[in-house]
Parts: C-alpha cells; sequence; structure tokens
C-alpha cells in the first residue's frame, strides 16, 4: 500500500511522518514515535485508554487514521506536563490516588485536561456524563471525580492569580 | 512533653505504617512513562497473530498456509504439526490437565488458537490471519453442563478417552473432570432429615470475566548465541512462570528470565499461562528474534480466562429460631474444554469450603464435580480467593432465603448465627481456622450508620404504595493469603513469598519481593512496613519486583496475599535486620544488648539520656565497625511460609429502587465496612475497596458471557461486555474497625477483594429484598433491567 505523507503539531513540535492509509493515529504515535503513553484497551473505541487531544478535541486514537490527523494540533500524554512542573491534572491524580494501575490512566487525564476547558467548574453530575467515555477498572471513578475536582480548582485559582498579576 | 513531641515528629517522618502516603509509582504513570509490555519494542522484533476457530467442536480436516506465507512481510505461519516435534503442541495447566497450545485434530471451544502467524508488523499479520485456509468438519456441541455426563453427550476431550483417573478423583464419565468433596456427608444428612426448617435454593453464578483494561500479552526474546531467554509479559506470577518455561523448554531456569514489567489491571486475568505466550516464545526460540504477541479485546474476552460458572445449591437445616444447625451445598462447575483453573494444586474448587462463611455451622457438607463443556478454559478467581465470591454468594443467599423462610429479618439472623468474639479462633466444621473477627460490631456499626429501622421503615410505606425498594445485607468471611505449604502449592512449589532487604552503608534501602503489583500499591506500602519496623524514611527505601532475575522466588500477586504472605516477609525480613542492627548498636555503646531500648528510629540505652545510635548511625557502621565474629553488611532475606490463612470480614448493606415501568435498577446508597486487621495504608484501602465494589457492581449488574447453542459466545466486546462507566457507577461510602490477625506478623490480613467478594451478594439480596414481601427467594445474576422487568412481568405487577 503506498504510503502518505502526512503533517501535524504533536506537543507543540511540528512533526513529519509517512503512514498507510489504513493506520491508525494510536499506531502512529506508538509505534512510529514511541510516544507509548497513549495506550490500547479495546480498538473499538469503548474504554478510551487512547484518548488524545486533536484540534481542541478529546478523540479516541484507536478510531481515528493518521491520515485524519494530517495538519491537525496535538496533544498526548506526553505534552500535558509544562516547564514548570506538572500539569494541574497529573498533581490532582496524585493527590486524590485518582489512579491505581496507571492504564486508564494518562488517557482519562487527557480527557480531564479537555473537559475542563470545556467546563471550568462542573458538579459532580457534569463530570460523571464529562468524562463517561473513559473507563477505569481499578479505582471505582469515587477518587478520579475528586481528581477532576481538585484540578478544576486549582485552574481556577492559577487563572485568578494570572489575572490579579 | 518534649520528648514526646520530638518521638512524634520521628514517627511521622518516618512515613510509615497507618499513613496515608501518597503512591511512589504515579509519578511515572502520569507522564506517560509507565512500561507495560506492548510498550516494550525490541530491535527486529515479529508480531504474532492468532488464527481462531469459528466453531465450538469441530474437526480440523486441513490447514492451508500457502497464501499467508505468500504475503510479503509473513515470515511463519505455525500450527499444531510444526510445534510436536518440539512436544509443545500441548502445554500442562495449573490443575491438572493439559491444555492445546495450538489446536491438535480438533477445537474445542470457539475462538480456540489454532494456528499462529508470524509477520513484520500487526498490520501484516492481521492480514494473513484472514488468509489461512482451515477445512473444519463441525462436531455436536456440548454447552449445557447439565448435560455432560449424559450417556449420549458428545465426548470432548479424545485424548482423555478411557482415562477414568483423574488429577483429582476417579472420572466417572469421559466428561467428568473431578468430583471433590468436603465435610461429613452423613452426619449432615440425619441433621436434615430432623431439622425444624430445612430451606434449599438453586443459584447460578453465571461466567464473567475479569476484563482489566489491558489485555494479555508478552514479548520472548531467545537469544542463541548465549542460549537465554528473557520473556516480558503480563503475570501476577512471573517466577511460577519462569519454572514452567524452564519445564516446557527445557532451557535451564539460570537461562530464563520473566519480566512482569507495569500490569495494567490483573484482576485474575494473568495468573494462567495463555497459548499466545507459549506460541512467542516458541516463534522466538526457532526464528532467533524477538516475538510479541498482544491479544486484542475480543480474544480477551473469548480465550483468556473466565471467572465462575458455578451452578450450585444451597441448603440449611436450622431450628425455629434459625440457629444454623447445618449446611449443605451442591455445586456443578462448568470448567470448559481444558481444566486451567487456577487453584493451589490440591484444591480443585479452590477454598470453596469456606462456605460455612461467618457462621457457627456444627456440620456441613460440600460436593463438587467438574466437567467439560465446548468453551473457553480458564476458572479464575476475578478479584478474589480461589472460588471464595462463589462461596461467600452460595451461604450469604442461603441464610436470606431461611430468613425470609422463618420471617426473622435478615440482620437478626446473621447475629443470632454469627461466631462470637470469644470464640476465636475458630475452627470450621470444614477445616479451615478462623483467626480472629468481631462480627457483632461490626454488624451494629453498620445498621447505625444508615439507620437501618428507618430504611425498613420507608421501605413498609413505599411497599404500601406499591413501589420497589430493595435492602441488600451481607456479612461474609473471607480466606485469603494462601498459603500454609502443609496444604498450598502451585505445581508443587509452596505457595510461600519472599522479601529481600538490603540496608546501604547510607541508610536508605532496597527492597526486593516475589509479589507484583497491578495497582495496589507494592512500590508505597511495602515501604511502610519496613519504615516502621527499621526506623528509615519510606522515601529512602526503593522497592522492586517482577524480575525474575533480581527478585526473590515468590508465587506472586493474587487472592489478596501480597500483605499475608509478601508483607508477613517483608516484616520478617526488615526484623532479622533489626537483630542484627541491635547487636552492632550494643557493639557501638559498648553495652549489653539487654541494655537497649528501640525508639522509633534508634537504639538507646536505658535510663542513661544521650547514649543512643539511630538506624543510619548503625547502617555505616555495619560495612565498617561490627562486633568481633561478626559478617558485615546489612542485609536479610525470608520466605514466609504462613502458618494460617487471614480471615478479613466486612458488613456491606446495600440500598436499590427499583423503576417498575423499566426494571432499572438505581443504586441509592452502598455502604461497605471492612475489617482487614491493621491498616498500612488508609488511602490505598478505600481505593482499592472503591475499585472492588465497582467491580462487583459490574458482575452483579450486567457482566456476562453468554454462550448460544451452537458455542457461540455472545457478548465478547466493550459493546456487549459491561464495564461499568462513570454514569453508572454508584457513590460508595466507606467504614471499617480494626481486629488484626493474630497470627501476622504485623496483623494485617488482605484487603482488595473483600469488596468484590462482599458486594455481589449485597445486590443481589437487595434486588431480591425489592420483591421479597411478594414472595420471591432468588434471582441470578445478571440483574440487568431486562431481567428485572421480566421479573415484574411474571409477578404481574405493572402499574
Amino acid at each position: 500500500m503506498a504510503k502518505q505523507h502526512i503533517t501535524f503539531k504533536l506537543n507543540g513540535k511540528q512533526i513529519e511522518t509517512l503512514v498507510e492509509p489504513r493506520e491508525l493515529l494510536v499506531h502512529t504515535l506508538r509505534e512510529n514515535l514511541s510516544l507509548t503513553g497513549t495506550h490500547i484497551g479495546c480498538e473499538s473505541s469503548h474504554c478510551g485508554v487512547c484518548t488524545v487531544d486533536m484540534n481542541g478535541q478529546s478523540v479516541k486514537s484507536c478510531t481515528v487514521l493518521a491520515v485524519q490527523a494530517d495538519n491537525a494540533e496535538l496533544k498526548t500524554v506526553e505534552g500535558l506536563a509544562e516547564a514548570d512542573g506538572l500539569h494541574e491534572v497529573q498533581k490532582a491524580f496524585i493527590e486524590e490516588h485518582g489512579l491505581q494501575c496507571g492504564f486508564c490512566t494518562t488517557g482519562m487525564m487527557m480527557r480531564a485536561y479537555r473537559f475542563l476547558q470545556e467546563n471550568p467548574n462542573p458538579s459532580e453530575e457534569e463530570i460523571r456524563w464529562g468524562m463517561s467515555g473513559n473507563l477505569c477498572r481499578c479505582t471505582g471513578y469515587q477518587n478520579i471525580i475528586k481528581a477532576v475536582q481538585t484540578a478544576a480548582k486549582n485552574l481556577q485559582a492559577a487563572e485568578k492569580s494570572v489575572e490579579h498579576v | 512533653m518534649g520528648e514526646a513531641i520530638d518521638k512524634k515528629d520521628r514517627e511521622a517522618a518516618l512515613q510509615g505504617m497507618g499513613c496515608s502516603r501518597k503512591r511512589k509509582e504515579d509519578a511515572r504513570f502520569v507522564q506517560g512513562t509507565g512500561r507495560y509490555t506492548d510498550d516494550i519494542k525490541l530491535p527486529g522484533m515479529l508480531h504474532a497473530d492468532m488464527v481462531r476457530s469459528p466453531y465450538a467442536h469441530a474437526r480440523i480436516k486441513s490447514i492451508n498456509k500457502d497464501e499467508a506465507l505468500a504475503l510479503p512481510g509473513v515470515i511463519a505461519v505455525l500450527t499444531a504439526e510444526d510445534l510436536k516435534p518440539l512436544s509443545l503442541h500441548w502445554m500442562p495447566t495449573l490443575a491438572g490437565d493439559v491444555q492445546a497450545v495450538l489446536a491438535d485434530e480438533k477445537v474445542h471451544f470457539q475462538y480456540q488458537e489454532v494456528a499462529v502467524v508470524i509477520a513484520e508488523d500487526r498490520y501484516i499479520a492481521a492480514d494473513a490471519v484472514d488468509l489461512v485456509q482451515v477445512e473444519y468438519e463441525e462436531l455436536p456441541p456440548l454447552i449445557d453442563p447439565h448435560k455432560a455426563l449424559a450417556p449420549d453427550a458428545p465426548i470432548l476431550r479424545e485424548d482423555l478417552v478411557g482415562k477414568m483417573e483423574g488429577a483429582h478423583s476417579v472420572r466417572k464419565h469421559d466428561n467428568h473432570i473431578f468430583n471433590w468433596q468436603a465435610g461429613e456427608k452423613e452426619a449432615t444428612a440425619r441433621v436434615f432429615q430432623h431439622a425444624d426448617v430445612v430451606v434449599s435454593q438453586d443459584m447460578y453464578y453465571h461466567r464473567v470475566h475479569p476484563c482489566p483494561l489491558e489485555t494479555c500479552g508478552s514479548v520472548a526474546s531467545f537469544d542463541k548465541v548465549n542460549g537465554h531467554l528473557t520473556v516480558y509479559l503480563t503475570s501476577q506470577a512471573p517466577h511460577v512462570v519462569r519454572t514452567v518455561v524452564s519445564m516446557l523448554s527445557g532451557i535451564p531456569e539460570s537461562k530464563v528470565r520473566i519480566v512482569s514489567p507495569d500490569i495494567g489491571g490483573g484482576f485474575g486475568n494473568k495468573v494462567g499461562i495463555y497459548p499466545g505466550y507459549v506460541c512467542a516464545i516458541v516463534a522466538s526460540i526457532v526464528l532467533g528474534v524477538p516475538v510479541k504477541w498482544v491479544e486484542d479485546r475480543m480474544e480477551n474476552l473469548s480465550t483468556t480466562a473466565f471467572a465462575r460458572d458455578y451452578h450450585m445449591t444451597g441448603e440449611i437445616a436450622a431450628d425455629k429460631d434459625g440457629r444454623i444447625k447445618a449446611l449443605r451445598v451442591n455445586v456443578l462447575a462448568d470448567h470448559g474444554a481444558f481444566d486451567a483453573c487456577a487453584d493451589p494444586s490440591k484444591f480443585p474448587a479452590g477454598l470453596m469450603h469456606i462456605c460455612t462463611g461467618s457462621y457457627d455451622v456444627p456440620v456441613a457438607h460440600v460436593n463438587v464435580d467438574g466437567v467439560y463443556t465446548n468453551k473457553a478454559p480458564g476458572g479464575v478467581a476475578y478479584r478474589c480467593s480461589f472460588r471464595v465470591t462463589e462461596a461467600v454468594y452460595v451461604i450469604e443467599r442461603t441464610m436470606d432465603v431461611l430468613a425470609q423462610k422463618l420471617n426473622i429479618d435478615k440482620a437478626e439472623i446473621r447475629r443470632r448465627n454469627f461466631v462470637r468474639p470469644e470464640q476465636f479462633p475458630y475452627d470450621t466444621c470444614l477445616g479451615w481456622q478462623l483467626d480472629s473477627g468481631d462480627y457483632h460490631t461490626a454488624l451494629d456499626k453498620v445498621l447505625y450508620a444508615v439507620d437501618y429501622r428507618a430504611l425498613r421503615k420507608e421501605q413498609e410505606e413505599k411497599r404500601a404504595r406499591g413501589e420497589l425498594m430493595g435492602i441488600g445485607l451481607v456479612t461474609f468471611t473471607e480466606i485469603v493469603g494462601a498459603g500454609p505449604s502443609r496444604n498450598c502449592d502451585i505445581l508443587g512449589v509452596g505457595m510461600f513469598d519472599s522479601a529481600e532487604i538490603r540496608v546501604h552503608p547510607t541508610g536508605s534501602v532496597m527492597a526486593r519481593m516475589g509479589t507484583i503489583t497491578q495497582g495496589q500499591g507494592h512500590q508505597t506500602t511495602y515501604a511502610q512496613i519496613i519504615a516502621s519496623e527499621l526506623g528509615i524514611a519510606s522515601d529512602d527505601i526503593s522497592i522492586e519486583e517482577g524480575d525474575t532475575d533480581t527478585a526473590p522466588y515468590g508465587l506472586g500477586t493474587y487472592g489478596s496475599r501480597s500483605t499475608p504472605v509478601g508483607g508477613a516477609a517483608t516484616a520478617v525480613a526488615a526484623r532479622k535486620i533489626k537483630a542484627k542492627a541491635k547487636k552492632i548498636a550494643a557493639h557501638l555503646l559498648e553495652v549489653s544488648e539487654n541494655d537497649l531500648d528501640w525508639d522509633v528510629d534508634r537504639f538507646k540505652v536505658k535510663g542513661v539520656p544521650g547514649q543512643e545510635k539511630t538506624m543510619k548511625e548503625i547502617a555505616w557502621a555495619a560495612y565498617n565497625d561490627v562486633p568481633e565474629g561478626m559478617e558485615p553488611g546489612l542485609e536479610a532475606v525470608d520466605y514466609y511460609d504462613p502458618p494460617n490463612f487471614t480471615y478479613p470480614y466486612g458488613v456491606y448493606l446495600c440500598v436499590v429502587d427499583i423503576d417498575k415501568d423499566t426494571g432499572e435498577t438505581s443504586v441509592r446508597r452502598f455502604y461497605a465496612l471492612d475489617d482487614c486487621g491493621t491498616r498500612i495504608n488508609p488511602m490505598i484501602i478505600e481505593g482499592q475497596i472503591h475499585g472492588g465494589l465497582n467491580e462487583g457492581f459490574a458482575v452483579a449488574m450486567g457482566q456476562e458471557l453468554p454462550f448460544d447453542k451452537q458455542g457461540n459466545l455472545l457478548g465478547n466486546t466493550l459493546m456487549d461486555y459491561f464495564v461499568p462507566t462513570f454514569v453508572e457507577t454508584p457513590h460508595w461510602e466507606t467504614d471499617y474497625t480494626v481486629t488484626p490477625s493474630p497470627h501476622h506478623p504485623i496483623g494485617a490480613k488482605g484487603v482488595a477483594e473483600s469488596p468484590h467478594v462482599g458486594s455481589i451478594p449485597c445486590f443481589t439480596s437487595a434486588i431480591v429484598d425489592a420483591f421479597a414481601h411478594l414472595g420471591v427467594t432468588h434471582m441470578d445474576m445478571p440483574h440487568n433491567a431486562y431481567r428485572v422487568w421480566q421479573q415484574i412481568q411474571e409477578l404481574g405487577i405493572t402499574e
């Protein structure tokens, strides 16, 4: 199969690569680019462990073709932390014990990262619905909800302090 | 006063047992730098994919590989014929049976492995799977285990025809695997004959799957030059895998290295040894390059490790006041096509004979028959100790039925039958010794917390209005921490576990264990145990597991055995170090050991303030100033063979409201009180309980592996197989009491499985309770809306 040339911005860096037309984005990330923080759990969009951010939306990279990401802006868990340390979402997951085996965590955090931009001050009910595309087998979700709440609070506080300055 | 504060500060600084220390493993997981099996990429690595059977029972007439082999990028296609010269087309199972690695002349279940394709990448391998042509001759399938022992039943295992001596008992039919019994049959029958009251309830504990989000997989790498085999794989028991791989391949154990890297959830799925692992290993040995095999979700749900599938009857004989006089349990166990249950060798039905539960039962009898059917093998302990979920389900359900029959409240009937605090250690009539417990206190605490009386009153009012509200109650006792080597082994290896601790000269520590974490947080909690024992800050203690080249031999993590066995080994190894440290301290302080007192992180000379040596100072001295005749260094190994199992317990209460129009159940409240003995890290315990409750909720309310009459598996994607999302999952309330285990070095019992074991019958109890006033005594799981709706229709109670 003739390979396609695609280009996208990944975690702030411009990437050019050749992919098969049928290649899934998750395989491009994991196999070609060796970014294994994005995981594979079902290959059918159900579990969400492969969630990445594409053009300002959460997508499940196991059901996105790599060619669909041509010219896109992508963010994966590897790009979540900032120069001055972990992102508030990452810190909150540690603080609230929002992870156990870690396998769903990267996709879960990428969804939380986007969700909190869609809804910066969510209720528990809104978190439950807004995060419902991501499955977890270990935590029973309760501490993930707490983590999202804590991240929301800290992100808002950080924003306020920026405004203040 | 000042001294007390100083002592408290020093204690707090250690972050030892009892504190909610943040997890040390999280830093890598939140950055995406965890390393799971599928993340491993070795130079020149090839990919394996499986050709699987579309039929449940069929004869293989021919396999044509030509088209597949012609596809560019395909390196090899292997079938049973290719593995035969190596004698690797069959492999032993943990249960004393054999299992086909690749189908040998016949397929025995749908999705069985028929051939393995090895190719340059996973896309080509998947393409080639479709090009392998297999011609089958369909055979009549055996799906219903109740028909397995009929004279005219189709015979499944032609390799066993006529072999009537099975691994565990005489076989009474070619489809029979074993009969196993515990207790006193005649004595029990006599009590039943003369009892005031007898209840009997049939129940089916359906076939489910642990479904961790990471599927199973392996990367095998055989070095043809030096003969070393390295295998990365998703295993809850890497050392056992090493022993089995060595036995199968003939490679000395010293040249086999098994690495369990980070594991994306196990829940029992990753205890067994699967054909895919063996195929990757064989392919790597044959081809001399690394080979990766990772199953997809459908393969995971269809082939590796089902759980449960017990058809049970629970019977209780009691007096008029509801006091149990005898218990009888009968089980027909559907083991699928190969007996690959992961139980200690002597127990083909696991620890099913813990089914006397929390109750003082004078006499009992348990009978289990295992049979073959055309379904996938497995029978793993899905977030429980071996068959303990089944045992707890049968006793708790049957207790409810007894309460209903006698019109006694289900809390009251349990209270009347509890083993009393003064009876511990309590010898059950089926041969276990419950180590410790205070069931009455736990029950009272829960009933008070939820205001049980008010709930019952509310229910009465709702019933009068025709509404459906149910209250579930379970008072369970588990048996975990397998186990004493006198009665527990796997393939002949005793079920001890191990810890090796090394204190470095500057006072920091490296420790390695034979267990392997899969989310339980071992890297955090083992360090807390060592911190409290040795007075070294847990942040200065590194924990490593999962690499058989470096970790001491252990039986792995499942059946809640890490804390009861590995945790005990850790404490005992630390105490060996402390004993040596004391000798060194006495030498340094020029006093006798008897003159020394331990104080958090140092030895002090009794009655001489300021005369003391901290562990840090002692560690340094261990490498340059030890008493004459003592060998230098400060390290210890312990292989801990537990004197008994541990018996965590809990009281769970659940309140549900059921919609009469749709059959939908809303879990209004779930209150879980657990007693796991000494608590090492309350934050982690709570997290484990939330997770276990959620997995219990999944099993009770929706998970199911159903088959049609031809043996087609009807639900093997996450579209069908229920994994609760944030939305369905209830809010969990947790509580605890602390009754330490008297025989465990730190009194801990293990916790992660209790919530799964205890919550499942609690959901059933709640749902049945919603219909109990209408004469319903039992409803089989899963309690999805359709099944509950059917019950409503059957009762004719629609509006």
